[in-house]
């Protein structure tokens, strides 16, 4: 028997949700190995441009067992602080990592899971998908149809400005991403002309606080994926338009306008060698406009209902954003000595390896606030997954707990109960009573 | 008289939109237009747009009548089905324009037509505008368009007339390329 590579839970990636589950699975002393394709925080390592820091404040830098303890609490992390952040949280959790160890096929066996490595294969009862939702650049059908003098590029290869030629470049997309290195090829004399689609605009800073402060005060982050209309929607927002810099500056349409970024509508598609923006600019912007008064009319009326100390500003209004009179339509890159389209249109998780029915026919994970469509199986740090924060830092402490119970529950089920006497089907025990199990879950799930 | 000198007649007075063309180059301002439609609500999705004024040559102009327009949605969207559904008036948009610029087409090239049938059909995924699936597109998928034209004029040159067509509509281009829409409320 293969039963040298067993296990009772795998976790996939040792980013940080993958390590705050493994800091619950040892304590409830859980059997588990973390299995990371690279190092500890490795796409934080080696996917992200340089610049990068963390959109939310350092005080909201938080999981199980570690939280931010600097001099700092309102600025934002670098990139190697992050990673320094998270190397250190597994030290302090002593998690089991086997690092550049990638997985290649996960599957169903035996009522459990089979999950092949280089190295080894390992059985396990059940499998933490904990390896990250931005792994794959989400690009559009028509990016395939620029014409080849372009370069296309996305947010995972980008690291600065010196990578590109001295030619303008089209970024598509406003959301973080796309505002951000927007801005930052834009200082750097490049010429840039930013697509913008439906995008959410919001102040870094509002009344005197982080933004993340009314919205961690609010419970908005808390919101929960079965207490939303239409969580579909919900997950697909785009992420805000939020920078983290030493300055807490706003980085909005008006202000990349200012500085000479040229915005446009939404990329709808590349004919006769010219690229074409919808004609929905306006409405676009009108929409944010209205999201963001919203917002913060919300605040408003929160602070006015609580006791917020003192320090608090007063309400404030932002100018409406400023829409070209003629936003351009059309334009032929290589005549406006455009040379790079910079693909800031979100990311995808990296789920090839799962070989198991538990997609939709659009191909997303299908799962239920992270329990996955197939018993024993879990995700983490979705976008929305149980909460509006799964996907940040400090999202992974309440949904590791609610899926770590869960998980333990699971276990602690399939071990009890319907165990068939294992001296009628000696060499079969251990199979026939998981397929028992796994009939009866099934039953359970529906 | 031969053959080649008859001249054909499309109903198109080709001399006067030649010279048309000639004035609007000369003074530019001219062939600045504003078309114009306006849109009152009955009930439900049953609304009633009328046109008649638009502006153009640099001054008011006027249809000769008021034209109005019933649109609705038809009985199996639970609507009462009092008028053509939106989506249609933009099918005959695009194939009256295409018809009418195949006959001064024609007309110019000195073809005779006999008949021209357009027949236009075009897909649309309700997906869309219902909200079930943010990845479907409002708006249509495709559109086809399919000419029946009896002409006294080789296959090719047919053809050729329904290039040109195409080339030089109006609302061909409208439905093929993005426009700057606003829609304020007052």
């Amino acid at each position: 028997m293969t039963l040298a590579g067993a296990t009772d839970v795998v976790v996939i990636g040792a980013g940080h949700s993958g390590l705050a589950m493994s800091r619950y699975l040892s304590a409830a002393s859980v059997d588990h190995v973390v299995l990371e394709r690279g190092e500890i925080a490795n796409s934080w390592r080696r996917e992200r441009w340089d610049s990068l820091r963390l959109l939310t404040p350092n005080w909201q830098t938080r999981l199980p067992g570690l939280a931010y303890r600097g001099p700092v609490p309102d600025g934002f992390m670098t990139m190697s602080e992050v990673i320094a952040f998270i190397d250190d949280y597994a030290k302090v959790v002593s998690a089991p990592v086997r690092t550049f160890t990638s997985v290649n096929s996960v599957t169903a066996e035996d009522g459990g899971y089979q999950v092949s490595t280089e190295r080894r294969v390992w059985r396990a009862r059940a499998v933490v998908l904990a390896n990250g939702s931005s792994s794959v650049p989400d690009l559009p059908p028509l990016s395939t149809a620029l014409p080849p003098s372009i370069r296309s590029l996305t947010p995972r290869e980008y690291r600065n400005p010196k990578q590109l030629d001295d030619r303008g470049v089209l970024v598509v997309g406003a959301s973080a991403s796309g505002v951000q290195l927007a801005d930052e090829i834009q200082r750097s004399g490049r010429r840039v002309m930013l697509a913008v689609g439906e995008h959410i605009r919001m102040p870094r800073t509002y009344r005197g606080r982080d933004i993340q402060h009314w919205l961690d005060a609010m419970g908005v982050l808390d919101e929960r994926f079965d207490a939303v209309d239409d969580i579909v929607r919900a997950r697909r927002v785009p992420s805000p338009q939020l920078i983290g810099t030493p300055e807490r500056a706003t980085l909005d349409l008006n202000a990349l306008t200012s500085r000479g970024v040229e915005i446009v509508g939404r990329l709808a598609g590349v004919a006769d060698r010219k690229v074409q923006f919808s004609g929905s600019l306006r409405n676009h912007c009108a929409m944010a406009d209205l999201k963001l008064n919203r917002l913060l009319d919300r605040i408003d009326e929160w602070i006015g209902n609580h006791d917020v100390g003192r320090g608090v500003g007063a309400p404030e209004r932002f100018a409406a954003t400023q829409v070209p009179q003629h936003p351009r339509l059309r334009v032929d890159l290589e005549a406006e000595r455009i040379g790079t389209v910079l693909w800031a249109t979100g990311f995808r998780p990296d789920y090839r390896w799962l070989q198991l029915p538990a997609f939709d026919r659009k191909g997303r994970l299908k799962h239920d606030g992270g329990i996955v469509d197939a018993p024993g199986l879990y995700a983490l740090g979705l976008n929305f997954m149980r909460r509006r924060k799964s996907s940040f830092i400090h999202g992974a402490e309440d949904d590791v707990r609610d899926l770590g119970d869960h998980l333990v529950a699971y276990l602690r089920r399939t071990t009890s109960s319907a165990a068939p006497p294992t001296s009628t089907f000696p060499a079969l025990g251990l199979k026939a009573r998981h397929y028992v199990d796994s009939a009866i879950l099934r039953a359970q799930f529906r | 008289m031969s053959a080649t000198a008859t001249r054909a007649d499309n109903g198109v007075n080709v001399e006067a939109l030649l010279g048309a063309r000639q004035a609007l180059t000369d003074t530019p301002a001219a062939a600045q237009f504003k078309w114009r439609a306006s849109c009152s609500w009955v009930r439900g999705t049953h609304s009633k747009s009328t046109v008649q004024s638009f502006f153009g040559l640099g001054s008011e102009q006027s249809h000769r009548t008021e034209f109005s327009f019933e649109a609705d949605h038809p009985e199996v969207f639970a609507s009462e089905d009092m008028g053509a559904t939106p989506v249609e008036f933009v099918l005959v948009g695009l194939a009256s324009c295409l018809t009418a610029g195949i006959a001064a087409v024609a007309q110019n090239r000195n073809i005779q037509l006999r008949s021209v049938k357009a027949t236009v059909e075009a897909g649309m995924d309700l997906q869309g505008i219902l909200g079930i699936d943010s990845d479907v597109r409002n708006g249509f998928d495709a559109i086809k368009v399919v000419f029946d034209i009896d002409a006294d004029a080789s296959k090719e040159d047919i053809n050729a007339l329904v290039a040109q067509s195409q080339k030089r509509s109006a609302v061909f281009d409208i439905v093929t390329n993005p426009t700057n829409v606003s829609v304020e409320v007052r």
